[in-house]
């Protein structure tokens, strides 16, 4: 019937404006998907718009809580680039062939951060000494003692699991172990507003711990050592897996990010507002934070093409 | 020949019959009456004169040719040769105008002095303007006959025309319907009206058509009479002649 | 409590000094929800009207099933559309993926059983014998939904109203297709959401009150539209 043409028409028509109207953004922008705790801090916009600034393109954000929906987004080509920070999960990345290579670009610590009475007596220990210092007095008071966790497969919350395993338990345990340990399955800035409400105990990226400072009353008590490095990374997705990817654009962005001037902007970060920078520049730091040589703030080298 | 025939037309709603074997014919130009008591099956046998349903047996001719099951493009077409206008008719959320000019609309005919035609017909005159659902029974029947009339029908159909209008009004209206030339197969429980305006009729008894032919002889004979309105019937009292039949 | 009387003002000083964020966050939260109802209503009117007109077998369990699709969750929505627009979906090739156009299609979606369900009930709100009246007058069977649909129209135009209240007001399908990018896919219910979880409130609560302001303007719109 001539109705059911006439609407199939329209329809058509309809999708085509949208898709064209997709299309037309799609041609020159960057889609990085990055982790919250990066994005938070507001570092990537940053880099991002000087980025724009400098290249004349656009670059585009979709902010999501963690790591793992960005690793998802990289796996199905839906982003040109990941800026990350969990070592197991990017390994298994570059390994199956989604991503290009690795890039570290910066680094800070997570911080073990809690009320500031300290009822687990954690100040002075290592971070593995403190999580068990946590969960064994969590179990005996836990309206006393609580722990709050990303829960989220977020590269922090990969970090924490480390640590649990660094102390002897198995995760599976510690998270059903009591009402001690909240599971909040929220992005960095929710998880410590929680950790704030319930004078909680959380391990948090200083980053953007120190972008909630002024609404926060809890303070961080462990800011130190090897067990707390966290190191960021970014990783173009490899376009002979994922056609269509805008690789050329990606890899400018990573170097731009180990540029000079790029590092510069990452180590001063924060300073003017925090009185100190949120992180650390990559270069001159190789060794400190264990990322290979040919990884280390350098510009990307695999070509785009076959 | 005939300009409609029905030919052994039946109807079954479900498991009831409504319409059995009937076999009518209207000629041109007439004005024919159907009559007979309620549920007799006259609204049915007018909206399948009017196509919109199909018979459940057998055929409808039109000038000769069975049009009673062809596709509904076919159909469409010989709708529009006609109109018909419901025992309680229903307007449109609309003005008067727009209700009675409706027919032109859809055949895509733009003529607004005719809308004023048909309303002075109909007695109507000033209510072009009007929100129509706010008219009153006698006035919606009457806007429904000028949205019939404005299309200028081959075959009108009318479902108890007069039957809400007050003596004044259902005198104009009959007058009009005398004046038409067209074919007019008219629904009427009312025997007067049926002597005075049509020139054939057929009388429907339980979906059997009873009796068909001029005024005169179907309703004159006694014994007509008595096999047509068994005694103790519970229908209204025929007036035939003056003379009561209960 | 004192941030609801904060978040008032602030609302206030965000309308009225036309923040440019404010502005476009939410002409873009207008477009995207506008462009679904109308897609909605070209692709759901007719199909609901047809549904409803007809006689077929399996005509209730389908209405059913509509009605029950009236509340689908918008993120398991969101989600299903980013399946199928993802680069490694069906739909990859439109590149739809955090766009508005995207977050369009999503919306309608969402809003189809709304729009539908809610046509097929204004419609059956309508006599037959309005749809006889117009058949016998004539109407071709396009003619007959059309003046159908019209004289259900006051019905319909709060159909409408109800698909684009629940567009606009929802979360989870332009959180996971929009993906929430500043300047560009970012509407009023993400951006409540993001300055929700960094903890600011009262511009959360002022983002709130624009949205639902927005509601009542076009609720208004509507009703002076239909001439009541």
């Amino acid at each position: 019937m001539e109705r059911r043409y006439l609407r199939q028409l329209v329809l058509l028509v309809a999708l085509a404006m949208i898709a064209v109207s997709a299309a037309s953004a799609e041609e020159s922008r960057l889609k990085v998907a990055t982790t919250s705790s990066l994005f938070d801090t507001g570092l990537v916009e940053l880099m991002a718009e000087q980025f724009e600034g400098m290249y004349n393109t656009t670059v585009h954000i979709p902010a999501h809580a963690g790591s793992g929906i960005a690793f998802q987004y990289g796996q199905r080509g839906d982003v040109d680039l990941l800026l990350v920070h969990d070592p197991a999960a990017e390994k298994k990345f570059i390994d199956s062939g989604d991503g290009l290579e690795r890039r570290c670009f910066a680094y800070n610590y997570f911080y073990i951060v809690g009320p500031a009475g300290d009822p687990a007596g954690i100040k002075g220990l290592n971070a593995t000494q403190a999580l068990r210092a946590i969960m064994e007095k969590g179990e005996e008071e836990p309206d006393k003692v609580m722990f709050v966790s990303r829960g989220d497969n977020s590269g922090t919350h990969s970090k924490e699991k480390l640590l649990w395993k660094g102390a002897g338990y198995n995760y599976s345990d510690v998270n059903a172990s009591g009402p001690w340990y909240i599971d909040a399955g929220q992005p960095m800035g929710a998880t410590l507003l929680m950790t704030n409400e319930k004078q909680a105990y959380t391990l948090t990226d200083m980053g953007t711990f120190m972008a909630y400072q002024g609404n926060l009353t809890i303070v961080p008590l462990i800011t130190g050592g090897d067990e707390l490095l966290n190191v960021y990374k970014a990783i173009a997705v490899n376009p002979r897996k994922h056609p269509g990817m805008n690789c050329e654009l990606a890899n400018k962005f990573i170097g731009f990010l180990v540029s000079e001037d790029g590092q510069k902007i990452i180590g001063a970060y924060g300073e003017d507002k925090y009185g100190q920078p949120l992180f650390f520049a990559a270069s001159g730091n190789c060794d400190l934070i264990g990322c290979p040589k040919e990884e280390c703030a350098t510009p990307a080298t695999a070509s785009c093409t076959a | 020949m005939a300009f409609i025939e029905l030919k052994g037309v039946g109807k079954c709603y479900g498991s009831s019959q409504i319409l059995k074997e009937v076999d009518l014919q209207m000629f041109e130009g007439e004005v024919m009456a159907l009559i007979g008591p309620t549920g007799s099956g006259k609204t049915t046998l007018l909206r399948l004169i009017d196509l919109l349903e199909e018979p459940s047996s057998g055929a409808i001719l039109l000038e000769g040719r069975d049009v009673a099951r062809l596709p509904e493009r076919e159909l469409l077409k010989l709708r529009r040769r006609m109109a018909m206008v419901f025992q309680k008719p229903v307007m449109f959320k609309a003005s008067v105008k727009d209700n009675v000019s409706y027919g032109l609309k859809v055949r895509g005919i733009k003529a607004p002095e005719k809308v004023d035609l048909v309303l002075e017909a109909v007695g109507l005159q000033s209510y072009a303007h009007r929100d129509a659902t706010t008219l009153s029974g006698g006035e919606m029947q009457r806007i429904a006959l000028a949205r019939a009339l404005i299309v200028e029908p081959e075959v009108l159909l009318l479902d108890e025309p007069t039957a809400n209008l007050d003596p004044g009004s259902a005198a104009s209206v009959e007058e009009l319907i005398s004046g038409l030339q067209t074919t007019v197969i008219m629904a009427t429980h009312n025997m007067n009206q049926c002597l005075r305006l049509s020139d054939r009729v057929a009388v429907l008894l339980e979906g059997r058509l009873a009796a068909q032919g001029k005024p005169t002889e179907v309703l004159a004979s006694k014994e007509r009479e008595a096999s047509l309105f068994p005694s103790g019937g519970a229908f209204v009292p025929w007036y035939p002649f003056g003379k009561r039949v209960v | 409590m004192n941030e609801i009387g904060q978040g008032f003002i602030q609302a206030l000083q965000l309308i009225f000094s036309l923040n440019p964020d404010v502005v476009g966050i939410t002409a873009r939260s207008l477009y995207i929800s506008l462009a679904s109802v109308i897609l909605a209503s070209l692709v759901d009117v007719p199909l609901g009207a047809l549904i409803e007109l007809r006689e077929f077998r399996g005509k209730r369990s389908l209405i059913n099933l509509i009605q029950t699709l009236y509340s689908l969750p918008t993120v398991t929505v969101g989600l299903l559309v980013f399946l199928f627009i993802s680069r490694s979906g069906p739909l990859g090739g439109l590149n739809l993926l955090f766009t508005p156009g995207g977050m369009i299609i999503g919306q309608t979606i969402l809003i189809s059983p709304i729009i539908i369900g809610l046509t097929i009930s204004s419609l059956r709100g309508v006599s037959s014998q309005t749809r006889e009246t117009a058949k016998s007058m004539g109407a071709t069977e396009r003619q007959i939904i059309a003046t159908v649909i019209k004289e259900a129209r006051y019905a319909m135009g709060a159909a409408l109203l109800l698909g684009f209240g629940r567009a606009i007001s929802e979360v989870g399908v332009a959180m996971m297709i929009g993906g929430n990018i500043r300047g560009y896919t970012r509407v009023l219910t993400t951006a409540i959401a993001l300055e929700t979880s960094k903890g600011n409130l009262e511009l959360s609560l002022a983002l709130g009150i624009i949205l639902i302001s927005l509601s009542l303007l076009v609720s208004l719109l509507l009703s002076r539209f239909q001439g009541r």
